[in-house]
């Protein structure tokens, strides 16, 4: 199998490699640059565990290929917070107990970040259909809804 | 001051990791030197094994082995059914890890290959050659009992794996003195789990000391110890199983899979470690699945509107061979909670499980109580139509009155304590039932569909007592235990064996202790999820955890208590009679400004320079609990759709949820595990349920074709709680995980029925399509 160089930004950081063509930006993203915290659910884009920022836009990191990243910069949940102060989506989630197994949110979190961004006041219906590609199987929606509203509030929306 | 915790709804401990991305799950885990499995399927529903030749795929890059069922012969045993049911006469045909002579459903393991790279893995899969000859299938499970159905085992005639009967007082008698009978048939459609995040298993064998490590996503990592050194025979004290993070199970983490077999068995042939992952794609084939219900049933009841009697018989597919705890769940977990939440003097029910070739079926959320619940409510609602009563009001007629210690139901069980009409009064006024009524009868007559649907509903768990257990053919016990380990600072750690995985008992466990002895909740460390470092426990599901473990964490922090008092007396210079307790502090009676502080006696334990005479040192207790009774959670839940006429869409546009789970530790997740729960349970009402083909090839093989509940599908949900103790329990708690699955599904369908029920429409299978309640409404109004 060929391999080609590709040079992803992520999180600020420069991760560089020869790849496989075929190769998965959400593979290059857990194994090439270490970071876990974006996670594989589902094998066809349905549930956005694997959902990051791709040049500052949501992509689900299943269906994007390495090489098609290369060049272009990629934030993942690691790269919101140094891990001690919280974004106001993190806070919000902890505090409205947006979560259970944790699985979906980080792709929760980043999905809602890009909402936030264009929306800073969203109806609760606008965040129901924003996170509609989305899939969480613990917390029945309603928490995640609720932690987005309040996030909204924090970052200075209503 | 105080430093108690109990009831307030804190956020959880387990947060902060997870949201920051940082929490390690089994397929994060790395190891030096770590290969990759991938395992190759059966394409064929049922078909004999003709040959497997495996030599191309052995040379393709990266590939390490190749191996087939006959390379596990005499070093794996067969997958074991741990759930042998008495008074049946029960069938466990042979289920090898990997299949060797048949396949009997689509995702049966046929080899596995192992690489250096997961790509590599599966890349040579594909040059496995196999021929296979196909052979008959069937799926329905009633169709599969009958007689020249495709039979799947040659020593399991018509493919009953089991039949199994609960009866009290006379329903025969009963049906013939009714002066109502009713009778339809439900079926449940087989469920697909969905946890978040897939399997996975990471095995590690240091053949020198012959300890074998397992990374795995168990909701039971003590049990997957167990059950791999039966398959393995690898001894059980050289074993140790993590669960690290696990997202989600819902049940299906549960069973012992022939995957963590197989994992296993690569890593001990070849020395290093091993990880294995399923893509969802292979979910949804391998692992197992729940309900696939076909029941007759039918309810008597007199012109008054009393309820006299109920008779079933249940087909409950079982897949293609019985996996873990398959037989437990449409048997003890399902036939036993007929009574449901009202006096039925009469039951009969008899109960077949299934072979079929389907994935095989074990526990899903509720786990047999959906299956339960779904049909004594809508028979419940059936008959009231029969004797034009409304729902509620026969409802609160036949239901058990109020009781705090004890009623004795028909199927021979015994609930703990309920006060079933009030959560019934509170769920109505909350929903404002009258003004619901007064809003449909409007709409009603301007020609639309709008249903109210409710159930009421009653549930088995707080898994327990162990002689239980053994009586019902479980082969485990069903305790658990903690240790309470006080360091000299003060703080805490609390060992469990039990391994929550998402319902937050880090936090609820933590805030045990704080209630019990009076230390802050920050300062207690939960362990769970490692075999190594946590003692003996039975494992996450039925709603136990929190009920059963929580029982140990309590005992074992009251030994430390009476401890503790000694302790204090002996720095007081006082008798222990004369010790009084007050939020972490020990104190003479009417002194208290000379109190000994938990802490205090910490440290004085631990460097235990002054003790009394034959006193231990260290402030460390353990106790194994194992509860006297199950619990019997209870509440109402009501619904409100509308259905519109042309395209069948059914818009679910208000829930209310009414529920009593005991004394609650956190009501936040309390609340949160309704708010999953009941999604879970109006998904196979309205959306969910996998479909077979005719040669068994499943049609629903990814998301893109299983329809789950989505973010901008479901509204808000009204939750609210009652509370009634158990009885039995030291903390007076029930459990609450399984509630709203239990009680949505039936909820939902009834008021979908309740909204056609002007066309005289009073059955639709589930789930409910579009399409399928399009064609019930066009059948309708074309006089069918």
């Amino acid at each position: 199998m060929v391999s080609v160089p590709v040079e992803i930004t992520i999180n600020g950081r420069v991760f560089s490699g020869e790849v496989e063509p075929r190769q998965l930006l959400v593979h290059f993203i857990r194994e090439n640059a270490g970071l876990t915290g974006t996670k594989v659910g589902c094998d066809t884009s349905q549930c956005g565990t694997c959902t990051v920022q791709l040049d500052g836009q949501i992509a689900k990191s299943c269906t994007v290929l390495a090489v098609q990243a290369s060049g272009s910069t990629v934030n993942t949940i690691e790269g919101l917070s140094n891990g001690v102060d919280l974004h106001p989506l993190q806070e919000a989630f902890w505090n409205k107990h947006g979560l259970q197994c944790g699985f979906c949110t980080p792709g929760m979190i980043m999905a809602s970040e890009e909402l936030l961004r264009n929306n800073p006041s969203p109806s609760r219906e606008e965040i129901r259909h924003a996170l509609e590609g989305n899939i969480c199987r613990c917390t029945g929606y309603q928490n995640i809804v609720s932690a987005v509203e309040e996030a909204a509030g924090a970052m200075g929306g209503s | 001051m105080t430093t108690r915790s109990f009831g307030s709804g804190i956020r959880r401990r387990e947060d902060p990791r997870l949201i920051t991305g940082r929490a390690p799950y089994t397929d994060d885990i790395k190891l030096p030197g770590m290969v990759h499995a991938a395992i190759l399927r059966s394409p064929h529903a049922h078909a004999n094994i003709k040959s497997i030749d495996t030599s191309a795929a052995a040379s393709q890059p990266g590939v390490v082995a190749v191996y087939t069922g006959a390379d596990t012969d005499g070093v794996l045993a067969g997958m074991p059914c741990a759930w042998l049911i008495p008074g049946s006469d029960l069938k466990t045909p042979e289920h090898p890890a990997i299949a060797k002579d048949r396949v009997r459903y689509v995702g049966d393991a046929v080899a596995v290959v192992v690489a250096g790279t997961r790509y590599e893995a599966e890349d040579a899969l594909e040059h496995i050659e196999v021929e296979y000859e196909t052979l008959g299938v069937v799926i329905n499970p009633k169709a599969a009992a009958q007689p020249g159905a495709a039979q799947l085992h040659d020593d399991v005639e018509n493919n009953i794996a089991f039949t199994w009967a609960v009866a009290g007082g006379d329903a025969d008698a009963a049906f013939a003195a009714a002066d109502v009978t009713v009778s339809d048939t439900i079926t449940l459609p087989r469920l697909i789990a969905n946890p978040m995040e897939p399997r996975s298993a990471v095995a590690s064998y240091m053949a020198a000391m012959g300890e074998l490590t397992l990374w795995s996503t168990s909701q039971n990592p003590h049990i997957a110890r167990f059950l791999t050194s039966v398959v393995t025979g690898v001894p059980e004290h050289k074993i140790r199983v993590i669960a690290p993070e696990v997202g989600g199970g819902f049940g299906s983490k549960i069973p012992y899979y022939p995957d963590e077999a197989i994992t296993a068995f690569c890593a001990m042939k070849l020395g290093v470690p091993v990880k294995w992952t399923e893509t969802r794609s292979e979910n949804y084939l391998a692992t197992t699945q729940g309900r696939d219900h076909v029941e007759e049933v039918e309810m008597a009841a007199t012109s008054d509107g009393t309820i006299t009697g109920l008779r079933t018989t249940v087909y409950a597919g079982m897949g293609a061979y019985l996996s873990t705890a398959a037989p437990g769940v449409p048997t003890i977990l399902h036939g036993l909670m007929y009574s449901g939440a009202y006096n039925i003097p009469n039951i009969s029910g008899t109960i077949y499980g299934v072979f079929n070739n389907g994935t095989p079926v074990d526990a899903y959320r509720g786990a047999g109580r959906p299956e339960a619940t779904t049909l004594i409510e809508r028979l419940v609602d059936l008959t009231a139509a029969a004797l034009d009563m409304d729902p509620a009001e026969f409802r609160r007629k036949n239901l058990i009155p109020k009781f705090e210690n004890g009623h004795d139901v028909a199927t021979g069980i015994i609930y703990d304590s309920g006060d079933y009409e009030l959560t019934l009064n509170t769920c109505l006024a909350n929903a404002d039932y009258d003004g619901l009524r007064a809003v449909q009868a409007a709409a009603r007559a301007e020609g639309r569909l709008v249903g109210i649907g409710m159930a009421t509903w009653v549930e088995i768990c707080g898994l327990g007592p162990s002689q239980v257990a053994g009586a019902v053919g479980f082969q485990g016990g069903l305790w658990e235990s903690a240790i309470v380990r006080f360091h000299p600072t003060g703080k805490v750690n609390v060992m469990v064996g039990s391994s929550p995985h998402g319902q937050g008992e880090e936090t609820t466990f933590a805030q045990i202790v704080s209630e019990e002895l009076g230390v802050p909740v920050e300062d207690v460390e939960i362990i769970h999820g490692d075999t190594d470092n946590t003692p003996m426990g039975w494992g996450t599901y039925g709603s136990r955890t929190t009920v059963v473990s929580g029982g140990a964490i309590a005992f074992a922090s009251r030994k430390i208590k009476e401890k503790s008092k000694e302790l204090a007396a002996h720095l007081l210079e006082a008798a222990v009679e004369d010790i009084e307790y007050d939020d972490g502090r020990f104190f003479v009676r009417g002194s208290d400004d000379q109190a000994k502080t938990i802490q205090d006696i910490a440290l004085m334990a631990n460097v235990a320079w002054n003790m009394p005479e034959g006193m231990e040192p260290g402030l460390e207790a353990s106790a194994f609990y194992d509860p006297p009774n199950f619990t019997y959670p209870f509440g109402t839940h009501l619904a409100v759709v509308e259905v519109n006429a042309e395209t069948g869409h059914i818009d679910l546009q208000n829930y209310w949820a009414v529920d009593d789970c005991g004394v609650q530790i956190n009501p936040m997740i309390v609340e949160g595990q309704v708010h999953g729960g009941v999604v879970q349970g109006v998904g196979p009402a309205l959306w969910e349920g996998v479909v077979y083909d005719d040669n068994g090839q499943p049609l629903t093989g990814t998301m893109q074709d299983y329809a789950l509940p989505r973010a901008d599908l479901l509204p808000d949900i009204n939750v609210a709680s009652t509370t009634t103790p158990s009885p039995h329990h030291p903390l007076g708690l029930k459990g609450v995980g399984e509630a709203g699955t239990i009680a949505a599904t039936p909820t939902v369908y009834n008021a979908v029925m309740d909204a056609l029920r002007p066309l005289g429409v009073n059955r639709v299978d589930m789930p409910l399509t579009p399409e399928k309640v399009w064609r019930a409404i066009n059948d309708a109004k074309n006089g069918g």
